[in-house]
């Protein structure tokens, strides 16, 4: 209330608002460019969401101008972006191929030696072998199904792509808003960190840690240990460059109004960091992650290419392209090399068109 | 200025002996993590069926029974001041820097490293050449006819470069130049000592291949840099004092768009020099990343570590090298 008659008092030229809890009640706090009226606050029993700072003090009704959070902002700019929406739809749909597709694709393990020539080892008929049976043909040499290999490939590809994801974005920014807030030694530390990890030769150093551990470890064994060890090892290592863009962005945070405010009124280290500045990063959490999903997918084909990923018969797309260059198979068969080659491209293509997307629509500057 | 560079070198060295402990501790620590005794290490490079007497002198002849901490001083003492390894009855000078020896081949690790090196150096430096000039340009001239039909199809092939594995481009290239039409064929590796043109025409197609891929990415980068740069307020001064469009665009904007793709580059480079994996595999040449697959495939430690020790170092050299050129260029970064 006294938030909502305040601005109509001054051009409420609001910086930053916010919600606290303060002992049972949930405090709102606004922060105006006017140095000597730093904050106003009001007092909401209820409890109240924590959204994205923007929303929570601008809801009253009793302002002149409808106001709109960045979320919105950005949801109504994104629905605009024709090929944004267009790549978001067909992630959904991608996800729906990794969950319901091996349902109902072929058996990716079966043997169709009647489809192969015995004399070049290559499927017989054109573009690799593509009948009513098989859509997208069969392997070279023992005739397995593309279709059901590509379709169980995107199964393992989106899930270590995410997971992996996941867990370098929950280290950078754990790591990062940490740094950036607290400076001094525990900054100098962590950049340290981030630059021994920067320093490691990537690729060579996860090929090298994922052929180190045993077949057999942890009480885990098999894939399922393969799966474990290639989401930790990518996520692992992505970790620095997120650390380093939330790092960046806290240090400018920090020296903002709304944080002073906040431990104006008694709030301490750990509630400034993941109820103030968190919400205030969502925008490059959400842009950074979403573009982290296709490099992870790419880093994780990467790995099974070289053969320290999926151990077969469980297909991989990128197992798939080293079978066709080590073989020569690319030569007597393309197509055993282009489909699961274009399931990466397209994949990753689609990741990229949409954090591309979702990047412009958060975009401040662009308002 | 030399104050700032020593302190560079000084934070480099640190930089490399963290990176020694952790690669160190990782590649002899996680084995016995995940519940392998150094007998059951030593096991795996005496042959089929040993005798235990057998690896039991395996694991005394490659130091598994010390414990890991003067594992890791010989292998320091190796590397600065050299050391002797003792193989049976004889005993073998490694002089500095001295990575140890093979534990599958008994080779020294240091000679084989070195062999490897021009193959993925000359991969690296020339693609590098390629990507940073195309990619620039690109960038640039995206950024100044932005909405052109130029810019979306430059802009629409970058997005999807980024999007490539290198995996797939360069057999799409195998198969079309030089398998079909027979541009290039049979491409391998030639040492530019054996003959400069052969070097040069089997290079070609796995230069254009990865630097594609880099040079989309550069194209991305440097366009966005362009485009903030050429909205500043210097820009405008430059223009309002009379400058030609030619120079307002190369050393104004230009210049303060291409710094941070610098550091990028130089990233970028070192990262490569230390083995580029996945082109050399695509086409088959025998560089640092091929050495580094082997390595791995038969479980060399000394191998292993020798390789990640030498693409570390090149990391962190080019990072302070264009930390370096910063300072020269920019008086701002000696202070901080």
């Amino acid at each position: 209330m006294a938030l909502s008659r305040w601005c109509q008092l001054s051009p409420c030229g609001i910086l930053s608002v916010g919600a606290i809890r303060y002992g049972d009640d949930n405090v709102r706090y606004a922060v105006d460019m006017d140095w000597w009226l730093r904050v106003a606050v009001t007092v909401d029993p209820s409890p109240g969401q924590h959204g994205l700072p923007a929303d929570a003090g601008l809801t009253s009704a009793e302002t002149a101008i409808e106001g709109r959070s960045l979320g919105q902002i950005a949801w109504r700019r994104l629905r605009r972006d024709k090929i944004a929406m267009g790549s978001g739809v067909f992630i959904v749909f991608l996800v729906l191929v990794a969950v319901l597709g091996p349902h109902f694709v072929a058996n990716p393990d079966v043997y169709h030696a009647n489809l192969i020539n015995p004399t070049f080892s290559r499927p017989n008929g054109p573009w690799g072998g593509i009948s009513l049976a098989h859509p997208l043909g069969v392997e070279p040499v023992n005739g397995r199904d593309m279709l059901a290999r590509v379709v169980d490939g995107t199964q393992y590809s989106l899930l270590i792509g995410f997971l992996a994801t996941v867990l370098a974005v929950v280290i950078g920014v754990v790591l990062g808003i940490v740094a950036g807030y607290f400076g001094g030694w525990v900054d100098t530390v962590i950049g340290f960190a981030m630059n021994v990890f920067l320093a490691f030769p990537l690729l060579v150093f996860a090929i090298a840690l994922v052929g180190v551990v045993p077949s057999s470890a942890w009480g885990m064994s098999g894939n399922f240990l393969r799966v474990v060890l290639l989401i930790f090892v990518i996520g692992f290592f992505a970790w620095p460059y997120m650390g380093r863009i939330i790092r960046g962005q806290v240090l400018s945070l920090r020296e903002r109004e709304f944080v002073d405010a906040a431990r104006s009124i008694g709030a301490r280290g750990p509630y400034i960091l993941f109820r103030e500045l968190l919400p205030n990063l969502v925008a490059p959490i959400l842009v950074y992650s979403t573009l982290l999903i296709p490099t992870n997918i790419l880093f994780e084909a990467a790995l099974d290419y070289l053969g320290v990923g999926l151990i077969p018969p469980t297909p991989s797309w990128g197992q798939m392209l080293s079978d066709a260059v080590s073989n020569g198979f690319y030569q007597i068969d393309p197509m055993y090399m282009v489909i699961p080659g274009l399931a990466i491209f397209i994949t990753v293509m689609a990741f990229n068109l949409f954090g591309d997307g979702l990047r412009d629509a958060l975009d401040p500057r662009a308002r | 200025m030399t104050t700032f560079i020593i302190r560079r070198l000084i934070t480099m060295v640190l930089l490399l002996i963290v990176v020694s402990m952790v690669t160190f501790g990782i590649f002899f620590l996680i084995p016995r993590l995940a519940g392998q005794n150094s007998y059951e290490l030593a096991a795996q490079y005496v042959g089929r069926n040993p005798t235990k007497a057998a690896i039991m002198q395996m694991e005394a002849k490659l130091g598994l029974n010390q414990p890991l901490i003067v594992q890791y001083g010989h292998f320091l003492k190796g590397i600065v001041a050299g050391q002797y390894y003792n193989s049976g009855t004889a005993r073998t000078w490694c002089g500095p820097p001295c990575f140890g020896y093979s534990f599958r081949t008994q080779q020294p690790v240091w000679p084989q490293m070195m062999n490897a090196l021009p193959v993925t150096a000359s991969l690296a430096i020339g693609a590098s050449v390629l990507w940073l000039v195309g990619g620039v340009a690109v960038g640039v001239l995206s950024a100044l006819k932005r909405g052109t039909v130029f810019d979306r199809l430059s802009m629409g092939t970058a997005l999807a470069g980024v999007s490539l594995p290198i995996f797939f481009t360069g057999q799409v290239a195998l198969l079309l130049f030089s398998y079909k039409w027979q541009i290039f064929p049979n491409v391998q590796y030639v040492p530019i000592t054996e003959s400069v043109q052969y070097w040069f025409s089997n290079m070609v197609l796995p230069w254009v291949t990865l630097a594609f891929l880099y040079a989309a990415l550069y194209a991305r980068l440097t366009r966005a840099g362009m485009l903030e740069t050429m909205g500043e307020d210097f820009i405008r001064t430059a223009r309002a004092k009379g400058l030609p469009e030619r120079i307002v665009v190369t050393r104004h904007g230009l210049r303060a768009a291409v710094t941070p793709i610098l550091t990028i580059f130089g990233m970028d480079l070192g990262l490569l020099l230390g083995g580029a994996v996945l082109t050399e595999t695509t086409f088959s040449f025998p560089g640092l990343g091929q050495f580094t697959i082997q390595a791995i495939n038969n479980q060399d430690l000394p191998e292993i570590m020798g390789v990640v020790m030498l693409a570390s170092f090149f990391i962190v050299l080019a990072n302070t090298v264009v930390d370096i050129l910063y300072a020269v260029v920019d008086p701002r970064v000696r202070t901080a």
